[in-house]
């Protein structure tokens, strides 16, 4: 593995409940770059980020995160991980979530401010999560995955039902974040996500369909967008088989 | 394990429980109102000096039983203890963090309980009034940790609710309190035998009789079995899940 490269993933394979979920994923995460995982609901996408931060039981193959199996101890302070449901503890104020998370990576208490600052819930660190606004409660969670600067942050539909205005500004950061060297791996059902992205994963049905840039995936199938793009690649892999 | 890492995790338990009044009302207020309830229902001081000593370690074993299902099953469902699998956090970090919180609250739940029973309602104590409190920790100490056991084979928060019958009830029949064990039949005496239950019982019955015999054994195996629960729950604490 070169030092480009923030994960790699060989072979993968997860069955759940006697169903193949993924189904033999090859792939290499490029460090510093922001690359989009996208896809249908359905597709596997949480999957293969359980697999990549270390909670998901995997039946073949392996994934190398920073040059360690995924989920190796050393690996819990650097890398940063947001699920697709807002993980905070509801019945616990705004700061109070982040202190407590910060406590167990063993972060400078000052990272508390700095995260709910960087994803714009200053002022309301006294709040409760639970009388948050749905997306207020997924910037909560995000910021849990900013905590401590880790090397890949990770982070499952992090836009899912936030205002165009906020999304926007979630991409910055996440570019800004990139331009410090960061690695990111960004989910979405969203194709129009595709754009914001340096790299596109796209999956479908448990299988890798694509993974390069926007443009080549544009190049390849003649399509003006990622969305048309997506279509034709699946409509191709129909006529193949 | 950390001992950071556990107080955190005791602290944050501490601070959903501030931010939930109700429940801290329930919790610390709840065992005092049953036992007047049942001192009055008994109506003699004499068979409430029997019955009421076995309750001062039944009600914080049973409700700490309840509530640390609930609240750990939600853990699992709502993805926080995925996260925190993800960080630096130990298993027994995570255990232990709840067991010090649940512990600190039972021992207010059980100083508010024994203070009614002794001083409102006129319980005899024969042994120490902070022994009696200390066993009864304990005895909350076990029901939190045979909660986190077994919330593990919860899917739902139904399920976990269901536990109580299933692991509650059958102790609380065979430990003693309606028919004295040594009067069952013999296979019902080694079943009760087997309950942790059943000494905890024993133990706070001890004290309030004023007597210290198979203290020190019934305080032993309370504490092993809790310990024994606490392990059973790290092994059913998994990083990796399917």
């Amino acid at each position: 593995m070169d030092n480009l490269s923030a994960t790699e993933v060989r072979g993968l394979r997860v069955t759940r409940g006697g169903r193949e979920v993924l189904s033999g994923i090859d792939a290499q995460i490029r460090a510093g770059r922001i690359t989009g995982l996208l896809g249908p609901s359905g597709s596997g996408k949480s999957t293969l980020i359980r697999a990549i931060v270390g909670v998901q039981r995997i039946s073949a193959g392996s994934v190398t995160v920073l040059g360690h199996p995924a989920g190796a101890a050393v690996l819990r302070t650097q890398v940063g991980y947001a699920g697709q449901t807002a993980a905070v503890y509801p019945d616990l104020s705004v700061a109070e979530n982040l202190r407590y998370f910060a406590a167990v990576r063993g972060d400078d208490p000052a990272e508390v401010q700095r995260v709910i600052d960087l994803v714009g819930l200053g002022g309301r660190e006294k709040q409760l999560a639970s009388r948050l606004s749905g997306g207020q409660l997924s910037r909560v969670s995000l910021a849990v995955a900013l905590l401590g600067r880790s090397r890949l942050i990770v982070l499952d539909e992090p836009t899912v039902g936030l205002d165009p205005v906020l999304r926007a500004e979630l991409w910055e950061l996440f570019h800004r974040l990139a331009g410090q060297g960061v690695s990111l791996l960004v989910s979405s059902h969203a194709m129009d996500e595709a754009e914001r992205c340096d790299e596109l994963m796209l999956l479908r049905e448990g299988r890798l369909l694509f993974h390069d840039t926007l443009a080549r995936l544009l190049e390849r199938t003649g399509e003006p967008d990622a969305e048309r793009g997506f279509i034709s690649l699946v409509g191709n892999m129909e006529v193949a088989a | 394990m950390s001992g950071a890492r556990t107080w955190a995790t005791a602290r944050r338990v501490l601070q959903q429980l501030g931010h939930d009044r109700r429940t801290v009302a329930l919790l610390v207020l709840f065992p005092s109102v049953l036992m007047v309830l049942l001192r009055y229902v008994l109506d003699q001081p004499e068979r409430f000096d029997r019955t009421g000593p076995a309750l001062i370690g039944i009600f914080p074993f049973t409700i700490m039983f309840l509530v640390t299902s609930v609240v750990t099953l939600r853990e699992r469902r709502d993805g926080t203890l995925e996260r925190l699998m993800t960080m630096p956090l130990g298993r027994l970090d995570f255990l232990l963090g709840y067991a010090l919180a649940f512990g600190l609250t039972a021992l207010l739940q059980v100083g508010v309980v024994v203070l009614v029973t002794v001083a409102g309602l006129g319980l005899e104590v024969g042994g120490s009034v902070g022994l009696l409190v200390l066993v009864a920790a304990l005895d909350a100490l076990l029901g939190t940790a045979l909660g986190l056991f077994t919330s593990a084979f919860a899917r739902s928060e139904f399920q976990a609710v269901q536990f109580m019958p299933l692991v509650v009830m059958p102790q609380v029949f065979l430990c003693g309190l309606f028919v004295p064990r040594e009067a069952m039949t013999p296979v019902l005496e080694a079943v009760s035998n087997v309950f942790p239950l059943s000494y905890a019982v024993e133990a706070v019955a001890a004290i309030a009789a004023g007597t210290d015999q198979n203290l020190v054994r019934d305080l032993g195996i309370v504490a092993a079995a809790a310990l024994l629960a606490l392990g059973l729950g790290a092994v059913t604490l998994r990083r990796k899940t399917a």
